[in-house]
C-alpha cells in the first residue's frame, strides 16, 4: 500500500516539479541576462550596428536610382543586347535636367565612374551641353550627339548594372571581378587587379608575423611557466610592458631605432660590421619587426596559461620511462602546448590582420596592408561601398579562420581531457 | 639487525655516503648508506620531510647527490640522466600522459626505445591483460578512475622490463578501501614477476602490508633498516617505536642495568623491569616503549606475577569492532592505551582505580623523547 502510495505521489508530482524547476531556473537566468545586459547593448550600439551598417554598405546601390529614376525606370524591360529604346533616352534627358536643377547629378556621376572610367565626363559633359528636354523622337540623336558615349552599349550596361537597389559590384572588385557588357562575371583588368594580391600580401605579412612571434615567443613562455614566482612574475611585468606604452609611441620607437641613420645601424657601423646603412625600414623587414614587438604578450599569454596547467611530473615521467629530452619534449611536452600554440596564433593573427598604423609608419609602399586601403577609400575617396566590400571579404576570412580554429579545438577538448 | 637474511643477494643499489642539500645550510639527507638488493621489496618510511622522497628522487635521477655516490647494479649513476637508468617509476599523481590513450602510455617506454611495431603491441596487450583493462585500451587518461589510473601507471612502470621500479606514495590519492586491495596487488605483481621495488610512503601499515624491508627515515637519517616484524618488535629508538604501531611511552630513569635487563624508576612514580635497548647507563633518562596489546588489565586487590605492575585509573573506553581500547592514566600518562579482546571493555568503569602488568621483555628502555 505504502508502495502504491508512493509512486503514485511521484507521478503527480512530477509535472509540477518540472515547471517549478523551470521556474527557479528561469528567475536565475533573468538575472544573469541582466548582469550581461549593460554590456550587451553597448556592444550592439558599437559592434554589431557599424559592423551590420558596413556589411550592408558593402552591397548597397541607390545613388544612381534616385539621381536618374526615370532613366532606372525604363532600362528595367531592355533586354541589353542592342541600344536601349527612344524612351529611355528620353527618360535620362528628362532625368538629367533634373539633376542639373537639383544639383545631384555628381553623385551618380561618382557612382557610374567607379564601374567605367570617364563615366563622370560623359554625365557631366551632357549635363552641360543638354540646354533643355530634346524634340519628341530625337533624344537619341541628340545625347548621341552630345556624347558619342551614349551610342555604345557599355554606357548603357553601366548605368543598368549601376541601378541597385543592391548589387555585388563591390564585393566582386574586391576580389578583382567585375561583370562585362553580357553581364558576365570575369577578372577585372590587369591595371585594377590589386586586391587579391593585397590579400595575399596581408595573409603574408599576418602569417610572418605569427611564425615570429611562435619562436620568439614560445621559449619566453616556457621560461615564465617553469621559473620560481618571484622571477617569473619580474620576467610577465617585462612581457606585459608594451602593454602599457601607447602603440604609436612603440612604432615611432621602431623608426628611431631602424632608420638609416638609426641606433642600429649607428652601432653595427661603429663595430665595423657595415659600411652602407642597412634598410632596415620602410620595408617588409621593418613591419615585420615592428608589428611582432606588439604582438608578442597575445601569444606569450596563451602559451603560458597552457604550460602552466603542464604538470612537470609528466616530463618526470617521460624521463624516467626511457624519452631522452628533445623526445620528451616533442612527445609528451609540445603536444599538450598545442591548444595554446592554437590560441595565440590565432590571436595574433587576426589582429595581424587589422595592422593599419604600424605598416603605415614604418612600412613601404609595397608593404600596406588591407586595412590602408579600407583607411584611404573611407576617408580620401569615400568610396564607402569598396572600403565595406575589402571589410566583409576580411571579416569573412577571420571568420573562416575562427570557425576551422574552433572546430579544431572542440574536436580536441571531447577526446582530451585530463584531471591531474 | 638483519639476522634474517640467510643469503644476502648482491647489492643492486647502493647509496654511499649520500648527502644532499638544497639550501647549502641544511641537509635534507645526511649521510645515507643503504643497499638494496636484487628482488626485494623495499619500503622508504618516513613523516613529510624525512627525506625518503628526496632518496627516492636522486635514485630515479632527478636529483643530483650533493656528496657521496649512488650505483646501480655495480656503475655509478651519479650524473647518468634519469632516461638512461633504466628505472620505472610510479608517480603520486600517476603522471598518465593525458594527450595519449591508455594503450599509447602503455606502448611509451618501447616506442621510445625503438621496439618493433608487432612487439609493442604484443607486450602493450599482456600488461592490459595484466591489469585487467583490455577493454578500456583507447579510452584517455581523464576517463578513468583514480584506481584504473594507477594500474596504468603500474604497467607502464613495468612494461619495458625495468632493472628497478621506484613507486613514490603511488597510492596516496585513493580511499582506503581501494589502497588495501592495490596494496595487495603491487605485492602480487612484485612476487610474480621477481621485480625490485622501491617504495615511498609515510604510512606505516602499508608499509608493514607490503614490504620484504622497511627503512624508517626521520631527519635525513635512515634510524633503522629491518624486516617489519623485527621493526615492530626490536625498535632501535624511539622514534622508530613510535612511529611504526602504537605505542604507549613511560618517562623515567635508569636505575641499574643488568646485561640485558634494566631497573628503570618513572618519573610518575613506581618502578618496572625493561628490556635495555638503547640506554646509556645506570642514571640516564629513558623512554619506555610498550605495545598496547602486550598489556593486561587486573583487577586491584588480584596477585598477578612478573615484575612490573603500575596502578592505573580507568579514563575511557572505545569499542572498536574487533577489538576495544581502554584508555588508563598510568604514571602521569593520561592517554595510556591497552587493546583489549571486545565486550571486555564492558567491565570497566570510568574512574575506576585497576592495575597494568606487562612482561619486562614487552617493555623496551628506550632513548629519551
Amino acid at each position: 500500500m505504502t508502495e502504491a502510495s508512493l509512486t503514485g505521489a511521484n507521478a503527480s508530482t512530477e509535472v509540477p516539479l518540472k515547471r517549478r524547476l523551470r521556474r527557479a531556473e528561469r528567475t536565475r537566468q533573468v538575472k544573469a541576462l541582466a548582469l550581461v545586459l549593460p554590456l550587451l547593448v553597448f556592444l550592439l550600439f558599437t559592434f554589431a550596428g557599424p559592423i551590420a551598417g558596413m556589411l550592408w554598405r558593402a552591397v548597397d546601390d541607390r545613388e544612381v536610382r534616385q539621381v536618374l529614376p526615370q532613366t532606372v525606370a525604363a532600362l528595367a524591360s531592355w533586354d541589353g543586347k542592342d541600344l536601349p529604346d527612344e524612351e529611355t533616352f528620353a527618360a535620362l534627358a528628362s532625368d538629367i535636367l533634373a539633376a542639373r536643377t537639383s544639383g545631384t547629378i555628381a553623385i551618380a556621376a561618382k557612382r557610374l565612374n567607379y564601374a567605367l572610367n570617364g563615366f563622370r565626363t560623359i554625365l557631366t559633359s551632357t549635363a552641360r551641353n543638354l540646354k533643355a528636354a530634346p524634340e519628341r523622337g530625337t533624344a537619341k540623336e541628340t545625347l548621341g550627339k552630345i556624347n558619342p558615349a551614349w551610342r555604345e552599349r557599355a554606357t548603357w550596361t553601366t548605368i543598368r548594372d549601376a541601378s541597385g537597389p543592391v548589387t555585388g559590384f563591390y564585393l566582386l572588385a574586391a576580389l578583382d571581378l567585375v561583370r562585362n557588357v553580357d553581364g558576365a562575371i570575369v577578372a577585372a583588368p590587369p591595371d585594377q587587379a590589386i586586391y587579391r594580391s593585397l590579400f595575399t600580401r596581408t595573409f603574408i605579412i599576418s602569417l610572418s608575423v605569427t611564425a615570429l612571434c611562435l619562436i620568439l615567443g614560445f621559449p619566453v613562455a616556457y621560461l615564465l611557466a617553469t621559473l620560481p614566482p618571484g622571477r617569473s612574475n619580474l620576467l610577465m611585468i617585462f612581457v606585459l610592458l608594451p602593454f602599457w606604452t601607447s602603440l604609436l609611441v612603440r612604432t615611432c620607437a621602431w623608426i628611431v631605432l631602424l632608420q638609416s641613420k638609426g641606433v642600429v645601424n649607428d652601432s653595427l657601423h661603429w663595430l665595423g660590421i657595415i659600411d652602407e646603412p642597412l634598410r632596415l625600414i620602410y620595408n617588409r623587414f621593418g613591419v615585420c619587426v615592428a608589428m611582432t614587438h606588439v604582438l608578442l604578450p597575445f601569444m606569450i599569454l596563451p602559451l603560458y596559461s597552457s604550460m602552466k596547467a603542464i604538470s612537470p611530473a609528466y616530463m618526470r615521467a617521460a624521463a624516467s620511462l626511457g624519452a631522452p629530452p628533445v623526445t620528451a619534449f616533442l612527445r609528451i611536452y609540445l603536444p599538450q602546448t598545442l591548444p595554446g600554440i592554437g590560441a595565440g596564433s590565432l590571436l595574433v593573427f587576426i589582429l595581424a590582420l587589422g595592422y593599419y598604423i604600424t605598416p603605415a609608419l614604418v612600412g613601404g609602399a609595397a608593404d600596406q596592408m588591407i586595412s590602408y586601403f579600407i583607411a584611404l577609400y573611407t576617408t580620401e575617396t569615400a568610396n564607402w561601398g569598396l572600403a565595406s566590400a575589402l571589410g566583409a571579404v576580411l571579416l569573412l576570412a577571420t571568420l573562416l579562420l575562427a570557425l576551422v580554429y574552433g572546430k579544431l579545438v572542440q574536436g580536441q577538448q571531447v577526446t582530451g581531457g585530463m584531471k591531474n | 639487525m638483519e639476522a634474517g637474511m640467510v643469503t644476502p643477494a648482491p647489492a643492486l643499489v647502493r647509496f654511499s655516503g649520500i648527502q644532499k642539500t638544497y639550501d647549502g645550510e641544511h641537509l635534507v639527507v645526511k649521510n645515507l648508506d643503504l643497499d638494496i638488493r636484487k628482488g626485494e621489496f623495499i619500503t622508504l618510511l618516513g613523516p613529510s620531510g624525512s627525506g625518503k622522497t628526496t632518496t627516492l628522487m636522486m635514485l630515479a635521477g632527478f636529483e643530483v647527490p650533493t656528496h657521496g655516490e649512488i650505483y646501480l647494479a655495480g656503475r655509478p649513476i651519479k650524473n647518468m640522466p634519469p632516461h638512461k637508468r633504466d628505472i620505472g617509476m610510479v608517480f603520486q599523481n600517476y603522471a598518465l600522459f593525458p594527450h595519449l590513450t591508455i594503450a599509447e602510455n602503455i606502448a611509451f617506454p618501447l616506442s621510445v626505445r625503438k621496439t618493433n611495431k608487432a612487439d609493442v603491441q604484443e607486450r602493450v596487450g599482456s600488461a592490459l591483460r595484466m591489469i585487467k583493462m583490455e577493454n578500456l585500451a583507447h579510452r584517455r587518461p581523464g576517463q578513468l578512475s583514480g584506481g584504473q589510473q594507477q594500474r596504468v601507471a603500474l604497467a607502464r612502470a613495468l612494461v619495458f622490463n625495468p632493472q628497478l621500479v621506484l613507486m613514490d606514495e603511488p597510492l596516496g590519492a585513493l580511499d582506503k578501501r581501494l589502497r588495501e586491495q592495490m596494496q595487495l596487488e603491487i605485492k602480487q605483481l612484485h612476487e610474480t614477476m621477481g621485480i625490485t621495488v622501491v617504495y615511498v610512503t609515510h604510512d606505516q601499515s602499508e608499509a608493514l602490508t607490503m614490504s620484504d624491508r622497511i627503512a624508517v627515515f626521520n631527519d635525513g637519517i635512515v634510524q633503522q633498516i629491518d624486516k617489519p616484524d623485527a621493526l615492530y618488535e626490536h625498535p632501535v629508538n624511539s622514534f622508530v617505536a613510535h612511529f611504526i604501531g602504537e605505542n604507549n611511552v613511560l618517562a623515567g630513569t635508569v636505575e641499574t642495568v643488568d646485561k640485558d635487563y634494566c631497573r628503570v624508576a618513572l618519573a610518575g612514580g613506581g618502578t618496572v623491569t625493561a628490556r635495555a635497548v638503547n640506554v646509556s647507563g645506570a642514571g640516564a633518562s629513558t623512554s619506555l616503549s610498550v605495545r598496547p596489546e602486550r598489556i593486561a588489565i587486573v583487577p586491584e586487590g588480584t596477585s598477578s606475577d612478573g615484575p612490573n605492575r603500575l596502578p592505573a585509573k580507568v579514563q575511557n573506553t572505545i569499542y572498536l569492532g574487533d577489538h576495544a581500547l581502554a584508555v588508563l592514566d598510568v604514571s602521569g600518562n593520561a592517554e595510556f592505551m591497552v587493546k583489549l579482546q571486545p565486550g571486555a571493555h564492558d567491565s570497566l568503569t570510568h574512574g575506576a582505580n585497576v592495575s597494568v602488568t606487562f612482561r619486562p621483555e614487552d617493555c623496551l628502555a628506550l632513548d629519551p623523547v
